[in-house]
């Protein structure tokens, strides 16, 4: 057995790398080939870089292509660039501007891992005759006795990606390996110098790839035109407050920028409650106000333990990437749905984001957050 | 990948021939830049000189036809920009260098065989005003399909237009002649024929005369300033001459081509060879592997020591889907599942040995996969 889990001397198991460009991917092929398996690198091209940062004339490849082939180029391992702009285009960035346009808050890294990574570069990964897709995810697959792969948060809590995984099947997770799992960013860093990576020093990447300035509003404008539209910020009592430029400008728990000031005489401040795009209206309201105890998902991925109808797993649920893990009763339902019942009601979980089941560090799945009730 | 690797790939890069490397690294001594007045110059010259004469003698002109330039891509632009006021028809299936350096001109689309569509053509010159300048391919870069140039150019003379001939891949593949094409002016690169990258030449009929697209000297007749690329120059001489003493070769790699389609398609049912139906050059086989795209089939070849490729890769070596078979297709599957396999004067019964082996393991591998 080797250190990827497969029965075969790592010479003889082809592993192919997903290289974005960064350090950690970067790191993760470097640390494969040293041990000497047969690795491959491949750069998934999925946006037009030109068309992101509104140069047009701007190559279609941006800085990170190039990182990624000097480095495939440095450390010796064959390194392709695949066109997936179409699919990313359909798969991710649609889907992105729709669900800001329901009112609620996507996250397309999740979906990028999901239908575009683990889905159709997996699928490539297979057709060149690899044993395995590696990523620089900051996560750790657990191999049971029985072969199969569990899925684990990091080690490095500050760096754990679990979260943006949760949509991994356990067809995926048998596949994937995720070399960086056990490592910290420092350490990280360190080895990308120790191989003479000139991304060693690169900075992390911020935001969503394909927004370059943070400006989510801006893409969806652009991608939906006519579909932003301005509209009223109601009280939960009622009253109209003000005017928003539209719904997409906002997500469920937001406090700051919503432009209306504090109330006279009333001390308390005001979140975004909840989106109302048919209406056009953002909801605020106090703090309570936003305390949810029960959340239901749909397009549940399961890893867990087999569950009866309505029957209650105790487990610890995190609904938002950097809120911490709150306990909660998960039930699975038909139709790729489930119940979560939180132990102790939750404030700002918004429709569109993750709701990642955990045992301890173990990942049990997940679903996206449809709905909630007091 | 302690495998040794196999080249496939002549119609992106042919390798240098030896003799050319020879001829180049004793230009490499020479001293002087070929528009100076001293002996060293004049040396210099005539180097030059003689490799003009070489490729002269590659396109059946007198040597003071070859106008060299830095690529086959600017000879097409210096052509298709140098005599501006002419409306311009192109093929669907020529090079990018040609369709990008006149994105206004019309296209005369190609049939399913990967020939251009001659009534299609006439269509176009009868019906539009004022003088035109035609643009047409002697063999596909893809298919390697021979398109019907010599009664393109009689059709276009006959309009009063000027003709173009891209004969990038058809250089030292076929006989090549300006007076039988009927071609007003004719495209060449010395990478494609065993001669070095970064040199070019537009062979051009007499009394006629581009507009310069780039100004400074006074270096080839003042319609392309900048000093000689000499030991280029003279590489793209000794490749020119090699090329025409070894025409009559050509059939051997027309042979091993034939054997390789052959094998390649016996082994792999429901494989196929687009423009096999046409006259090809004997060097190119456009082999469609359905439903696996072309990038995969490249990288698995690659993957297994076997150079091939498909579409054309941009700088970022991401893969384009090929226009030309886009034009030839009767659908997007078949155009972005072929594989473009090219031999050269290195390839032997060995390479098509290991691309059939390769070939086989690789569609045997991807059939058995499950459609996910």
């Amino acid at each position: 057995m080797n250190s990827l889990g497969i029965s075969k001397r790592p010479q003889d198991t082809r592993v192919v790398v997903a290289m974005s460009g960064g350090v950690d991917s970067s790191v993760t092929a470097a640390v494969l080939r040293e041990e000497g398996y047969d690795v491959v690198g491949i750069t998934l091209q999925l946006y037009d870089h030109g068309m992101a940062v509104q140069k047009p004339g701007a190559c279609c490849a941006g800085q990170d292509i190039y990182d990624a082939r000097q480095v495939a180029d440095r450390i010796g391992i064959p390194h392709y660039v695949l066109d997936y702009e179409g699919r990313f285009s359909q798969d991710v960035i649609d889907d992105f501007a729709d669900s800001y346009l329901r009112g609620e808050t996507p996250i397309p890294c999740v979906r990028c891992n999901q239908r575009v990574k683990f889905r159709d570069l997996l699928n490539t990964a297979r057709d060149l005759g690899a044993d395995a897709l590696a990523t620089g995810h900051y996560v750790r697959r657990v191999q049971r006795s029985d072969g199969g792969g569990e899925l684990h948060r990091a080690i490095d809590p500050g760096r754990d990606q679990s979260y943006f995984l949760f949509a991994t099947t356990q067809e995926q997770l048998d596949f994937l390996r995720f070399p960086l799992g056990g490592l910290t960013k420092p350490e990280t860093r360190a080895l990308a110098e120790r191989h003479g990576l000139e991304v060693a020093a690169k900075p992390d990447s911020q935001d969503i790839c394909f927004v370059p300035n943070g400006s989510y509003a801006e893409v969806v404008a652009k991608l939906r035109p006519g579909a932003v539209e301005p509209g009223e910020i109601v009280h939960v009592d009622g009253r109209v407050l003000g005017r928003h430029r539209g719904v997409v400008h906002y997500t469920v728990g937001q406090r700051k920028g919503l432009g209306i000031g504090g109330i006279k005489g009333e001390e308390e401040p005001l979140f975004v409650v909840r989106l109302e795009p048919a209406q056009r209206r953002v909801v605020v309201g106090p703090r309570r106000d936003l305390a949810r105890a029960v959340v239901s998902v749909r397009e549940v991925n399961w890893l867990g333990p087999a569950l009866g109808p309505d029957e209650g797993l105790e487990v610890e649920v995190k609904l938002r990437s950097a809120q911490p893990p709150a306990p909660a009763t998960w039930r699975l339902g038909g139709d790729g749905t489930a119940r979560v019942e939180l132990h102790e009601p939750q404030h700002g979980v918004a429709p569109g984001q993750a709701c990642v089941v955990y045992q301890g560090d173990r990942v049990l799945g997940g679903g996206w957050i449809a709905g909630t009730a007091g | 990948m302690g495998v040794s690797r196999v080249y496939l790939d002549h119609n992106a890069s042919a390798p240098l021939k030896p003799e050319v490397k020879a001829a180049m690294v004793q230009a490499m001594d020479l001293v002087g830049n070929p528009s100076s007045v001293h002996g060293f110059g004049r040396t210099v010259r005539r180097a030059v000189e003689e490799a003009r004469a070489h490729v002269a003698a590659l396109a059946g002109v007198k040597p003071a036809q070859v106008l060299f330039t830095g690529s086959g891509t600017e000879a097409n632009n210096l052509a298709l920009r140098g005599f501006p006021g002419r409306r311009i028809i192109t093929s669907a299936i020529e090079h990018d260098s040609v369709l990008a350096a006149a994105p206004d001109a019309l296209r005369v689309p190609a049939d399913r065989n990967g020939v251009t569509d001659l009534d299609a053509l006439g269509r176009l010159l009868a019906e539009g005003e004022g003088p035109a300048l035609v643009s047409l391919m002697l063999a596909n870069n893809e298919t390697g399909v021979i398109q019907p140039v010599a009664e393109a150019a009689a059709l276009a003379h006959a309009h009063g237009a000027l003709f173009h001939c891209d004969a990038v891949q058809a250089a030292g593949r076929l006989p090549l002649s300006l007076a039988e094409l009927g071609a007003d002016l004719i495209t060449l690169s010395a990478h494609k024929i065993g001669g070095p990258a970064g040199v070019g030449a537009l062979v051009i009929a007499e009394g006629l005369e581009p507009e310069a697209l780039i100004r400074g000297g006074g270096q080839e007749k003042r319609r392309r300033a900048g000093t000689e690329n000499v030991v280029g120059l003279v590489g793209f001489g000794a490749a020119a001459r090699l090329a025409l003493e070894e025409l009559p070769g050509a059939a051997r790699l027309a042979e091993l081509r034939d054997d390789l389609e052959t094998r390649a398609l016996a082994a792999v049912p429901g494989a196929r060879a687009m423009g096999a139906a046409s006259p090809r050059v004997g060097n190119t086989s456009c082999l469609v592997l359905p439903s696996v795209p072309g990038e995969t089939q490249v990288m698995a070849l690659d993957l297994a020591g076997v150079a091939v490729s498909a579409g054309s890769a941009c700088s970022s070596g991401k893969v384009k889907p090929s226009h030309v078979l886009a034009a030839m297709a009767e659908d997007t599957d078949t155009a972005s599942s072929a594989i473009r396999v090219s031999l050269g004067w290195d390839s032997d019964a060995d390479a098509v040995e290991r691309f059939v082996a390769a070939w086989t393991a690789m569609a045997r591998r991807l059939v058995r996969q499950p459609a996910a």
